[in-house]
């Protein structure tokens, strides 16, 4: 638990923009330290190498955590829309605010851009805000983008066609500053307080999408393509990356969210794999080789646990965990680098 | 790299990299710039096209606090029995998902006994201070077309008030208090045309006056009085084309809107 301050800090200036950096070895436990000092051992090199070379023959990502989160995103933006058209009643508004069998629902972004606006608390709301905040103080803020948001599912469909046509070289990602999107974040609050009208909702693609079906409101979806297209043929999740003041704002809500993913450097091969798959990939930096400071640490709360990293690591170093729920791990027994005669004997192969 | 001279390495690719930075740098810059615009362009349809004002539903703060405070979820379209509200698209940009009514397709005819909008909104944009139909303030009906006024002409009307093809519905009471029923569905025998007074929901908000002191003089004229609330169903109901009667929405015209949170 000593660890949870430093370890949030440094997640939240992750998420702020910072770029990581290689720890030096003093911040490093004193775990992760003989883990790498053994990782790093001439026997260890070896056996890694051929259990990767081993794990080539047959790769293949997993579709387990995508197909879920799809099944998640569909059917839960669909019960909005089938509410409506068959009048069921279930959930009745738009993901911007809804009730929820009765109950208020208020997206946390756009109560927020309401009230700088407004320059009211509105009681209502507060309700509405307060449910949907501790659902994501549990679930990890970032949940939303991931599990929710509409716009997250198109975005990994426009992210497919761009990872095939720059494997063509015929689009290549341009990367911009990770920092843009907290100026952005500032950029609509200060906007909507300014001008008193919420002017990020308007180009929102999660209210676009949301009340599209719903309430036949199609134009707006010429913005919501074009987005895409700039996914598509200039950057990577341009949007979700740089610009969504919604993924910061959840961001921040889950910033001590017991489900976590959690990465285990004890399992890890260090490929990269998953930070190829990664949205956000800075929050993955642990995982390149002597970036770790902890054996086992969770993954900041930047992260949208989209899981695309389970689906993607084939050792299993990447687990879903709920703190303080889940079974401590046990940590398999090694040999132990004091012990010269156990390390030589390591070392050599067997006879 | 070991084809790159020695001498030319340590210029050469600190300088590139600074190079990419300096580009991300200005590209983040450029795209910020343009999702700015993008906000803003939110504006153009009020304060550089002046777009007309819509008609709010029932309860709705003064435009600029009904904006503000609409968190455009359309809960108040899914409560409505006569689907008399709708979600405005992104062209109207600050606009974009908050509700509207269209009064001469479907008014709101206080079907629901008044206000389950209201009660529906999670943000008080549609202000909770009213429960009452004659509260609202919707806007205020005027004689836009006099000359096409059937009463002022002295005629009277014959049929379904907006023809058989038209889809809107209205609280008929007397036929049936709870189910609202197709216009298309009553048509009419009238001497002279009364239908914006006779289907008017708000009692005593409009009335036909003599248009002169002659009492041989059958034309009569629509007056709209104070307590008009806006709701749109003599607009509706009006059988000229367009409609001579229309609910008139600026704020000079019609009472004062609630103010404030609630």
């Amino acid at each position: 638990m000593s660890a949870f301050l430093p370890r949030t800090i440094k997640g939240l200036a992750l998420m702020l923009g910072k770029v990581p950096v290689k720890p030096a070895p003093e911040e490093m436990s004193a775990d992760a330290r003989e883990l790498l000092a053994f990782k790093k051992t001439p026997s260890e090199r070896k056996r890694r190498k051929e259990a990767i070379a081993a794990e080539r023959e047959h790769e293949e990502m997993s579709w387990k955590w995508r197909s879920r989160r799809w099944a998640s995103i569909i059917v839960l933006n669909g019960i909005f829309i089938l509410s409506y058209w068959l009048d069921l009643q279930l959930v009745e508004g738009a993901l911007t605010a809804s009730r929820v069998l009765g109950f208020h629902f208020a997206d946390l972004n756009s109560s927020l851009q309401l009230m700088l606006a407004h320059k009211h608390v509105v009681l209502n709301l507060v309700i509405g805000v307060a449910t949907v905040f501790l659902i994501y103080i549990l679930f990890g803020g970032r949940s939303f983008c991931a599990w929710v948001c509409p716009y997250h599912l198109l975005s990994e469909i426009a992210e497919m066609l761009h990872l095939k046509l720059a494997e063509k070289r015929l689009v290549k990602d341009h990367e911009l500053d990770r920092r843009l999107r907290v100026v952005m974040f500032v950029i609509f609050a200060a906007l909507a307080f300014g001008t008193g009208y919420t002017l990020f909702e308007a180009i929102s693609p999660v209210g676009i999408l949301s009340r599209a079906l719903t309430y036949g409101t199609l134009v707006a979806l010429i913005w919501i393509a074009l987005l895409l297209a700039i996914e598509i043929v200039w950057s990577r999740r341009f949007w979700c990356r740089y610009i969504c003041p919604i993924g910061l704002t959840y961001g921040f809500a889950g910033v001590a969210a017991p489900v976590q993913i959690v990465y285990n450097a004890d399992a890890c091969f260090h490929e990269g794999k998953c930070r190829q798959v990664c949205l956000v990939p800075h929050v993955l930096d642990m995982t390149k080789m002597s970036y770790g400071t902890e054996v086992r640490e969770p993954i900041g709360p930047d992260c949208t646990r989209c899981a695309l990293c389970l689906d993607a690591c084939p050792t299993g170093a990447l687990t879903f965990e709920v703190a303080g729920v889940t079974r401590p791990y046990q940590r398999p027994a090694r040999p132990r680098l004091d012990a010269p005669a156990e390390r030589v004997g390591a070392e050599t192969p067997p006879a | 790299m070991s084809d790159i001279p020695e001498s030319a390495a340590p210029v050469r690719r600190p300088s590139k990299k600074i190079d990419e930075e300096r580009r991300k740098l200005m590209r983040s810059v450029a795209v910020g710039a343009a999702m700015t615009c993008a906000a803003l362009a939110g504006l153009l349809p009020q304060y550089v096209a002046k777009a007309a004002p819509r008609l709010r539903p029932p309860g709705a703060l003064d435009e600029k606090e009904f904006l503000a405070a609409c968190i455009k979820c359309g809960q108040c379209v899914q409560v409505c029995p006569v689907k008399a509200i709708h979600l405005a698209d992104i062209q109207e940009g600050v606009g974009n998902g908050a509700p509207y009514i269209v009064a001469r397709d479907q008014a709101c005819d206080f079907s629901c006994d008044a206000t389950q909008c209201v009660l529906a909104c999670p943000t008080g944009a549609l202000s909770h201070l009213i429960d009452k139909k004659e509260q609202v303030t919707m806007g205020v009906a005027r004689l836009a077309r006099p000359d096409a006024c059937l009463a002022r002409k002295g005629e009277g009307f014959k049929g379904s008030a907006r023809g058989e093809a038209f889809r809107g519905l209205l609280r008929y009471a007397k036929v049936d208090r709870w189910k609202p029923r197709p216009v298309a569905s009553q048509p009419y025998d009238l001497a002279l045309c009364d239908l914006c007074v006779r289907e008017c929901p708000i009692e005593g908000a409009i009335a036909l006056e003599p248009v002169s002191t002659d009492p041989a003089d059958r034309r009569r004229t629509p007056v709209v009085n104070k307590s008009c609330v806006g709701c749109g169903v003599c607009e509706m109901m009006c059988p000229a084309e367009p409609a001579a009667i229309v609910i008139d929405v600026s704020p000079g015209a019609r009472a004062p809107k609630p103010r404030g949170a609630a």
